[in-house]
């Protein structure tokens, strides 16, 4: 022990190199090989409908914009590639934060369903402002209403932390209650006769915010792509930054993972939770803000129980690892897909779109399953004889 | 003892990122042998003995069973050859009882339903051929650490095990437990079983093997019989050098007192009574020790005295103030230092990389952080010095700590709980899992500490670590101190204390 021999001999180059694939790569193939998998299926499903599965892909990707990236692509077709494109990446932009506030509460070891209630406190706050409070200039009453729209989704869901971390209610069900509370108290205020409904009596729908809370456009017109991006984007570094370069991040993740070590760290557990779940709707109400104040400017009351973009959250974070830019791809590629397979995009030729969005929802499903799966995975990678590369197969019982 | 082994490996080579776990490792069991394994900590005991018994793959090597070689895919094809293995970390589930844990995988049915009956017939029979007193029907969560640990040996011998792995089997038993353990192994060993033994503690491989592999950093070093086995000698082989056995420490010079229990109280999770009004005191610059069976309040004081858990009654002050109801991060703050008895439960957070875990508790403190910022850069640059200082091996500053081995587990724990120059310093079991140089490095840092006017408390189950560090000696029974010893105390007399003879003698 006092003459420390540091086993360099043991040390060797093909262990070195093998240390960076697992560290750098690992955790990159499985989500990968998931969604390939999922893909791989998805396509035998469309053989066994009678289609061709790479034309239908083919079909898909043209449909989701990303082939706007390839620089042949011109004329016309680039044209309409630029629309897809922006669909896709306006959908993508709730997705980040939704999928960014699970993966908050999953790096505490909770599991967030209550992302529809926080979008929708969010989504009612910034509205609210926007329509009922003026005299602001544009920069001024779009920071109140996106600020409104986070106070709103981290009360919601704090609400649920509280009941965590007091009476140890599970996250679980109380997000879940959270989520009707508030989906029909969003019915109840714009319902026909409502408080908040809009100026068209007969309508169950709010008022538009004007154009002066608008986030800018910032490319095309149908709806344009709106600088709500840049908030996603932005918040991913906020994710980043807040997990792993506070003090607050650190208890959070050292909760997620050892709760019983975290209190011998002096390290509340119940403040943790409180704080996760509240931060988390802070995310997922920032979400239902950028949504409104970026191209959907109202809501009726049909909308509170169609969507699904906060669900969808959570297979972003699934998918994307908790890690800012898994949940970057992840929340591309679930637009694309959602985009792709939309009854607009694709030509009835090709593929029935009424099969294409089952289709859509059958690959997300299957994403999940293996990503859930990674073990499963794994197995077959070792079949494939690539034994040793990517991460330890079986924890090893330590003494 | 017949010539031709039971088993033979060879050249066994296991790399992990970064790790030759294995260098070409050789070993041959004969029947009915006892095989101790010895080595440092991360010397890759733990690695070879999971590739014998399917959980890790080897790179290189081949594993002969009678002479044929064969595969050994997962610990399935393990149990099938007749390879049981206890894991240090007990795999049973704790809301079952203790035969349904046994036959779990291999039940016996009566039609389609799963004939209990028979099953607790055939643990009871296998109980008593081996010496293995533990009660099928008893639920695993109810019962000791011991007696679970029969349970796992019940399950591999259940499964037909003619070879039995056994990693570190004694470094959660009482000494009491651990003598009960040496019989069973050698009731086993009468009825032609092979076993392989992993330890650390030198006189239990002179007291039960009859062979001896030292590896040393993945490779083997030397295969001797126990006959002309000294430790002395098998220190030397498993470290490289001479290593001090016995602890050489001036008089303690204690100062004021910094630890004062009074009249303390503590209940345990069931509500129950665990210490039952215990007083004493700690003094700067002196190691008391705290020597008793598991069981009679060590942890609910333990964690009382660390704030983890709030007393029922009586009075803890630190250095003169009241911290009866301070919770663990004022105790921090206060600077007790705690060497917890659990590495994995409690110690560290596994998933966190080495550096993370050294940072635990500074984490919120400059230089560590600063308005709630975090500067990993610094916590990495403190990890690189400690264990470099406390010689972890088998990573750097950004490795997992689940990846390191289990010795070097316990020593970053350490290294993180005195460096922070602790006032008072609770040691827990400071040396479970440790090698015999890691040991001798522990209690001479320790020493130090003391020396350097800390007041340590030292719990252990260890008579022989209680004896060569404590400067006074206090015996816990039933959650009351029944007597206190000076160092000289002999072995005997403390034994009986610590089974209450002494309170029935008073
Ligand atoms: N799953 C793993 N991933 C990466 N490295 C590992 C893994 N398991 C073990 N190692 C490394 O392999 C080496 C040997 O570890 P092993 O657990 O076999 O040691 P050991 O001899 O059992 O030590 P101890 O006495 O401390 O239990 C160590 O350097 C350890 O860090
Ligand atoms: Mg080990």
């Amino acid at each position: 022990m006092t003459a420390p021999i540091q086993p360099e001999s043991s040390r060797d180059a093909t262990s070195d190199v093998t240390a960076w694939f697992s560290t750098r790569i690992g955790g990159v193939l499985v989500p990968l090989a998931a969604t390939v998998l999922a893909f791989l299926i998805g396509g035998l499903v469309v053989l066994i409908t009678g289609h061709n599965p790479v034309t239908a892909y083919r079909a898909i990707f043209e449909g989701t914009g990303l082939n706007w990236f390839f620089p042949w692509v011109g004329g016309e077709s680039r044209e309409a590639a630029a629309n897809d494109l922006q669909q896709t990446l306006i959908l993508m932009t709730p997705l980040v934060l939704t999928g960014i506030a699970v993966a908050f509460a999953f790096r505490c070891g909770l599991f967030n369903i209550g992302g529809q209630g926080q979008y929708w406190v969010g989504f009612i706050a910034a509205l609210y402002v926007g329509t009922h409070l003026d005299g602001f200039s544009r920069p001024v009453h779009l920071l109140v209403a996106i600020l409104a729209s986070i106070v709103a989704g981290s009360i919601w869901g704090g609400i649920a932390g509280i009941l965590k971390a007091t009476v140890g209610a599970h996250e679980v069900i109380t997000t879940i209650m959270l989520n009707w509370i508030a989906i029909f108290g969003g019915m109840y205020l714009f319902e026909i006769g409502g408080p908040l409904q809009g100026p068209q009596p007969s309508i169950p729908r709010s008022a538009e915010i004007p154009d002066s809370v608008e986030l800018w456009p910032i490319w095309g017109s149908l709806p344009s792509l709106h600088a709500g991006i840049f908030i996603a984007l932005f918040a991913l570094v906020v994710y980043y930054v807040l997990l792993n370069r506070t003090t607050l991040g650190y208890e959070v993740r050292a909760v997620g993972f050892n709760p019983e070590a975290a209190r011998y760290g002096g390290i509340s557990v119940a403040k943790n939770y409180f704080l996760a779940l509240a931060i988390s709707g802070a995310f997922a109400g920032l979400a239902g803000s950028v949504d409104v104040l970026g191209f959907k400017f109202a809501v009726s009351t049909g909308d509170f129980a169609t969507n699904f973009i906060p669900f969808t959250g959570i297979a972003v974070a699934l998918l994307g690892r908790n890690k800012p830019v898994g949940i970057l791809f992840a929340a591309l590629l679930f637009a694309a897909l959602e985009v792709g397979t939309s009854t607009r995009q694709l030509d009835p030729e090709v593929f029935e779109p009424a099969l294409a969005v089952d289709l859509a929802t059958m690959i997300q499903a299957l994403v999940i399953f293996f990503v859930g799966a990674d073990l499963l995975i794994l197995y077959l990678w070792r079949a494939r004889r690539f034994v040793g590369l990517g991460r330890r197969v079986q924890p090893e019982p330590r003494p | 003892m017949p010539d031709t082994p039971l088993l033979e490996l060879r050249g066994i080579t296991k790399r992990f990122p970064g790790v030759l776990a294995n260098d070409h490792v050789d070993l041959e069991l004969v029947k009915g042998e006892v095989h101790a394994l010895l080595g440092e900590n991360g010397a890759g005991k733990s690695t070879l003995m999971n590739i014998l018994y399917g959980l890790y793959h080897p790179d290189e090597g081949e594993i002969r069973l009678n002479g044929k070689p064969v595969r050994i895919g997962s610990p399935r094809d393990a149990i099938d050859l007749g390879i049981g293995m206890v894991h240090q970390h007990f795999m049973l589930i704790p809301v079952m009882t203790v035969a349904e844990n046994i036959v779990l995988a291999v039940e016996p049915t009566s039609g389609p339903f799963l004939d209990l009956h028979a099953a607790e017939k055939r643990v009871q029979e296998l109980s008593t051929q081996f010496g293995l007193a533990v009660r099928p029907d008893a639920r695993v969560a109810s019962i000791s650490v011991g007696m679970q640990q029969r349970a796992e040996i019940l399950k591999a011998l259940y499964r037909g095990a003619e070879i039995l792995i056994l990693d570190e089997p004694t470094a959660v038993l009482t000494p009491q437990e651990a003598k009960e353990l040496f019989a069973i192994i050698r009731s086993l060993q009468a009825e032609g079983k092979s076993i392989i033994f992993i330890t650390h503690k030198l006189n239990e491989v002179l007291d039960i093997a009859d062979r001896i592999t030292v590896l040393r950093q993945g490779k083997q070093v030397d295969t001797v019989p126990r006959e002309g086995a000294t430790p002395e000698g098998l220190a030397r082989l498993m470290v490289g050098r001479d290593v001090v056995l016995r602890v050489e420490k001036p008089e303690a010079q204690p100062g004021d007192v910094l630890l004062d229990v009074d009249n303390l109280e503590v209940r345990d999770e069931r509500d129950l009574e665990a210490v039952r009004g215990v007083s004493f005191d700690v003094k700067a610059g002196e190691i008391v020790g705290i020597a008793g069976v598991d069981g009679n309040g060590q942890t609910e004081l333990i964690d009382a005295l660390t704030g983890l858990r709030r007393p029922s009654g009586g009075r803890i002050s630190v250095g003169g103030k009241d911290v009866t109801t301070a919770g663990a991060r004022e105790s921090l703050d206060l600077g007790v230092g705690h060497i917890p008895e659990d590495r994995q439960v409690r110690g560290l957070v596994l998933d966190f990389t080495l550096a993370e875990n050294l940072a635990l508790h500074d984490f919120r403190k400059k230089p560590d952080s600063r308005w709630g910022c975090l500067f990993p850069k610094r916590i990495v640059q403190r990890a690189v010095r400690l264990l470099k200082e406390f010689d972890v091996r088998g990573g750097g500053p950004q490795t997992r700590a689940a990846s390191l081995s289990g010795g070097n587990q316990q020593k970053v724990v350490v290294a993180r709980e005195v460096s922070r120059d602790p006032r008072v310093l609770i040691a827990a079991q400071p040396t479970r899992g440790l090698d015999v140089g890691a040991i001798e490095f522990v209690h001479r840092r320790l020493v130090t500490e003391r020396d350097e006017g800390r007041a340590i408390l030292l719990v252990s189950f260890e008579l022989e670590e209680i004896l060569s560090l404590s400067d006074r000696i206090l015996v816990l029974y039933e959650g009351r101190i029944v007597g206190e010893y000076p160092p000289g105390v002999s072995e005997e007399e403390l034994g009986i204390a610590m089974t209450g003879g002494r309170r029935q003698a008073a």
